[in-house]
């Protein structure tokens, strides 16, 4: 599988991604520049977390503007798979391959903890790895997280399965506990917290034994092959 | 421009004496003009000159077998191993921080990212050392707030974890905090950049952020005086852009891979007028700068408004003649402002022009060589008493309990659990963090991306001890550190330290100075660990009330194989705790002395502090590392504040099983669970490993013994305290979200 990693001049996690799919693909991501207009031809796309242009305006605004965004809302709407991380998810709600926003925290902090989260739909191409598993640690990190869409689109969500992760112990105020969520395709992921930071037993501090997010980047390698 | 008389109004308002000012005619041979003076006032200040300390700072060890670079540069280098290197260094931002909390400490975080990343190497670990005021000050709140916040906001989003770093509160900090900054960078050794701007002929690149017109010093006078028609005098709080930050950083990285770099600054306290000269004076050369090309972000601004701003996120640069177009291009692909500005000359002098007109003309070597160097007077603070333990120190003699005891320390301030601080902190971000504030260990464990070695990483200082005695102080907080980077496993190489005292044209302040530095050296050459960077903050005082001496300690050592580290967390039920190192059961200066017995209450210190013995240190430390590196223990923990009692719970909390301690039959139950007798460690060992690691302690001369055992859910200390792992862990994670949320 060739992935590609996006990098805006402020994404922070974008090196945290690449290692996490060297790691489970066993292929070097691209790394693929802001300013570029088109997608090389890839398998997977990541949007990683990071504060994109700043973040001064809403974040993920401006990121949604980019030229290389316009061209994943292209190909996604043809069946590209792409997951957006933290900033990446805020990126994604931007640019209306998601929907619903990401709002400042509810306890206008920003919050880093390892975070337990329940896997809503283990049948989605993300997650069909974890093999019945429903509850992992991933470590989450930032300000704006809190999930809001209106009730109608949430019962959509509901109703579609398109609510792939929630949190227990909700840290930031998200409706319904959203942590992730994906397109009606089922092709495109956004989710605040970080399974690439969560790919390797000897960080602990990423929550227990680390290695819950191995088996997202699993789930798309055996969907893609 | 109108023209500024120098009166000698204006020379004091500079903060220069008449005899400096009398130097500085002499060396010009005819009066400075107003930006030439203001050159000399910042780099003759106390801030750039050091000169209250530098006969004092240069008396330290610097040099060992794995440094590469000690104090002199904008940070300090170490070795380890494989051809890498760390460069690291610890700064303070008291002062703007205290004014305004969030730009003061989100600047503070900015400013030592850059002195590490101009040096090449990449930021990877950022830690804070702050000390506030009491909690129940009307001001501590919001400062706690804006501080954490600022320091959150800065590192979060340049993408560099933050990993560790400890919080105080005490009334001596009330009206001036204290915001020490550590960052810690990654290098390639044969990659690392230093600032001596070598040849004649070379350009000079400013890069990064526009100049403005902020934190300039003597701004008040200067732009009331300068120009008639100037709408507003600015903030002198510098302000902070992560962005562009961390753009400056990814930009620095890309050029420096090529071979354009001759030399490069960055931009700190007194921007571009000290980046410039202390290039030029490392290099021997002189240097000629056209003031019109600096990138302005106001209109109108002076040659000395330029010459003294602090905006933040620049960088100076010599490049290779010839080069120059891959720095632009660079640059450029960041949106970040670049302009050649100058050159390297062979006339020794800074040459400034603007508007075709020359405006400074000053030889360099003087603003280096003939910068004062004060020999202030001190009195050495005198020794105090020994406190000797007594049947009245019984808590149960003073009418509480021990359980009261626990509880208390527990939830003092200092103690409880930091965790509304550092979860606001990005500490997983670069996915090298093996451990960092989140299992409340010893030491940050950070590894070294794609390598099977770790760096660990620690900052401690016990005002308490300093304040009653300032030499033992200062070697306890350099013990603390060894002890902290030993029960992770870590060779401790070199530490950076950060000296925050009050003022020191006062004779007992600058005794505290001198003799905690003599306590930091005595420390430095036992333990075979030498200063490699620092900063010195004076006049850290209100209304002539100096702050608690802080001489803040950031201590680095080097994990080689991550198969062999130890935290706190790891023992399991059914093992025993062996504490290693000797115990007296000393009280003098302790928490228990300060909370218990009332010892705080006290404007001045009572008792003496627990004395450091630096063999004995060296000793335990050395074993204990031996025994991680033998899988001998389970889980490691150093005992400070509260002593082994509180080592115990910490244990306790991070691996969620009670324990059970007995006394001893030598110290009383108090003194044996509350002192703080320094150089000792409590571990976890399995049945098989208890008698192997207590018999060779002894052969070692290291005194070793069974303290208790671990398991259950109860926190014991057989004829003490009996209490619920689960409610008190409950309290020590309460105080401080219940003391914000007020």
């Amino acid at each position: 599988m060739q992935s590609a990693v996006i990098v805006f001049p402020a994404s922070n996690c974008d090196r945290d991604a690449a290692t996490a799919l060297e790691k489970i693909t066993g292929r070097k991501p691209l790394m693929v520049w802001h300013e570029e207009t088109t997608l090389p031809k890839v398998d997977f796309v990541v949007i990683p977390g990071g504060f994109s242009y700043g973040d001064y305006l809403r974040s993920g605004a401006i990121a949604a503007r980019s030229p290389i965004v316009r061209d994943i809302v292209k190909k996604a709407g043809n069946g590209l798979p792409v997951a957006g991380f933290c900033n990446g998810f805020q990126i994604l709600t931007e640019a209306g391959l998601l929907p619903g926003a990401l709002m400042r925290n509810k306890g206008l902090r920003f919050v880093c903890r390892p975070q337990k989260l329940q896997i809503v739909n283990g049948d989605t191409m993300f997650t069909k790895a974890y093999k019945g598993i429903t509850e992992v640690t991933y470590p989450i990190a930032h300000f704006d997280g809190n999930y809001y869409a209106d009730n109608d689109t949430l019962r959509e969500l509901r109703k579609t399965g398109r609510i792939v992760f929630k949190y227990i112990d909700n840290p930031n105020g998200s409706l319904n506990d959203i942590a992730g969520i994906c397109n009606e395709a089922g092709n495109v992921l956004g989710m605040m917290p970080h399974p690439e930071r969560a790919v390797d037993p000897l960080i602990c501090d990423s929550g227990r034994g680390g290695t819950d997010g191995i088996a997202l980047f699993k789930s798309v390698l055996e969907a893609v092959r | 421009m109108k023209k500024v008389k120098i009166t000698p109004e204006v020379v004091a308002e500079h903060g220069l004496s008449e005899k400096e000012y009398e130097i500085i005619c002499d060396r010009l041979g005819r009066a400075p003009n107003i930006t030439e003076l203001g050159i000399f006032s910042v780099m003759w200040s106390e801030h750039c000159s050091y000169k209250s300390s530098r006969r004092h700072l240069k008396k330290m060890l610097t040099k060992g077998k794995r440094v590469i670079q000690g104090p002199g540069e904008n940070a300090g280098v170490i070795d380890i191993d494989d051809g890498d290197a760390i460069v690291f260094k610890m700064e303070s931002h008291n002062h703007p921080s205290y004014i305004e909390p969030f730009q003061g400490a989100a600047t503070g975080v900015g400013g030592i990212m850059r002195d590490v990343f101009t040096m090449g190497a990449r930021p990877i670990a950022n830690l804070n050392a702050l000390r506030f005021g009491e909690p129940s000050h009307p001001k501590t709140k919001s400062l706690v707030a804006g501080v954490v916040h600022g320091i959150g906001a800065y590192g979060n989003c340049v993408g560099v974890p933050t990993v560790g770093g400890e919080t105080n509160f005490h009334r001596g900090y009330n009206d001036n905090i204290l915001v020490n900054a550590m960052c810690v960078g990654l290098a390639k050794q044969d990659k690392v950049f230093y600032s001596a701007a070598k040849g004649v002929g070379n350009p000079i690149f400013y890069v990064g952020s526009k100049t403005g017109r902020d934190g300039i010093h003597g701004a008040t006078m200067a732009s009331a005086e300068f120009d008639d028609d100037s709408d507003a005098k600015r903030p002198t709080v510098q302000v902070g852009d992560p962005f562009t930050e961390k753009l400056l950083i990814e930009a620095c990285m890309e050029l420096m891979a090529t071979d354009a770099i001759i030399a490069i600054q960055d931009m700190g306290a007194a921007g571009l007028t000290s980046s410039s000269i202390e290039m030029a004076d490392k290099g021997g050369v002189g240097v000629k700068m056209n003031l019109d090309k600096v990138p302005q972000r106001e209109t109108g601004m002076t040659p000395y408004e330029m010459m003294l701003s602090e905006s933040q996120e620049r960088m100076l640069m010599v490049l290779q003649p010839g080069k120059e177009h891959i720095a632009i291009e660079i640059f450029e692909k960041w949106d970040l402002d670049v302009a050649e500005v100058g050159i390297t000359t062979d006339t020794g002098h800074l040459v400034l022009t603007h508007k075709s007109k020359t405006v400074c003309d000053i030889p360099i070597a003087p603003l280096g060589d003939d910068a004062p160097n004060l020999n202030r007077p001190y009195d050495p603070p005198k020794n105090l008493d020994t406190l000797y333990n007594d049947q009245i120190m019984d808590p149960v003699t003073r009418g509480t309990s021990y359980n009261d005891v626990v509880t208390t320390l527990i939830t003092s301030p200092d103690i409880a659990s930091k965790r509304w601080i550092w979860e606001q902190y990005d500490r997983s971000v670069m996915g090298d963090t093996v451990d960092s504030s989140n299992s409340g260990g010893d030491a940050a464990i950070v590894r070294i991306h794609g390598t099977n070695k770790a760096i660990a990483i620690t900052t401690d200082c016990t005002p308490r001890y300093v304040t009653a005695d300032a030499f033992e102080g200062g070697k306890q907080a350099v013990a603390e550190t060894y002890r902290n980077l030993c029960s992770v496993g870590a060779e401790p190489i070199a530490i950076t330290d950060c000296l925050n005292f009050g003022n020191p044209e006062r004779k007992d302040v600058m005794g505290q100075f001198v003799r905690s530095i003599e306590g930091i050296d005595a420390a430095c050459r036992a333990l075979d660990y030498p200063v490699v960077s620092g900063n010195v903050s004076l006049y850290n005082e209100t209304n002539g009330q100096a702050i608690p001496p802080t001489p803040a300690i950031g201590g680095v050592g080097l994990i080689k194989n991550l198969e062999r580290y130890a935290t706190l967390k790891g023992a399991k039920e059914g093992e025993h705790l062996v504490l290693l190192g000797k115990t007296d059961g000393w009280l003098g200066a302790s928490l228990y002395a300060h909370l218990i017995l009332g010892h705080a209450k006290s404007e001045a210190p009572l008792y003496a502090p627990p004395p450091v013995d630096l063999e004995a240190e060296k000793a335990a430390g050395t074993y204990v590392r031996r025994l991680i590196r033998d899988r001998r223990v389970s889980s490691v923990h150093d005992l400070s504040d509260g002593g082994l009692a509180l080592a115990a719970i910490e244990m306790a909390f991070a691996n969620g099983f009670g324990f059970k301690l007995k006394g001893s039959a030598d110290v009383p139950l108090y003194a044996w669970l509350f002192g703080e007798d320094q150089g000792r460690y409590l571990v976890s060992v399995e049945e098989n490993s208890l008698n192997p690691v207590i018999s060779t302690a002894r052969t070692l001369n290291i005194p070793a013994q069974k303290v208790g055992t671990i398991g259950g859910s109860r926190l014991i200390a057989t004829g003490g305290f009996d209490l619920s792992l689960q409610d008190t862990h409950m309290e020590y994670e309460s105080w401080l979200p219940d003391y914000m949320a007020d």
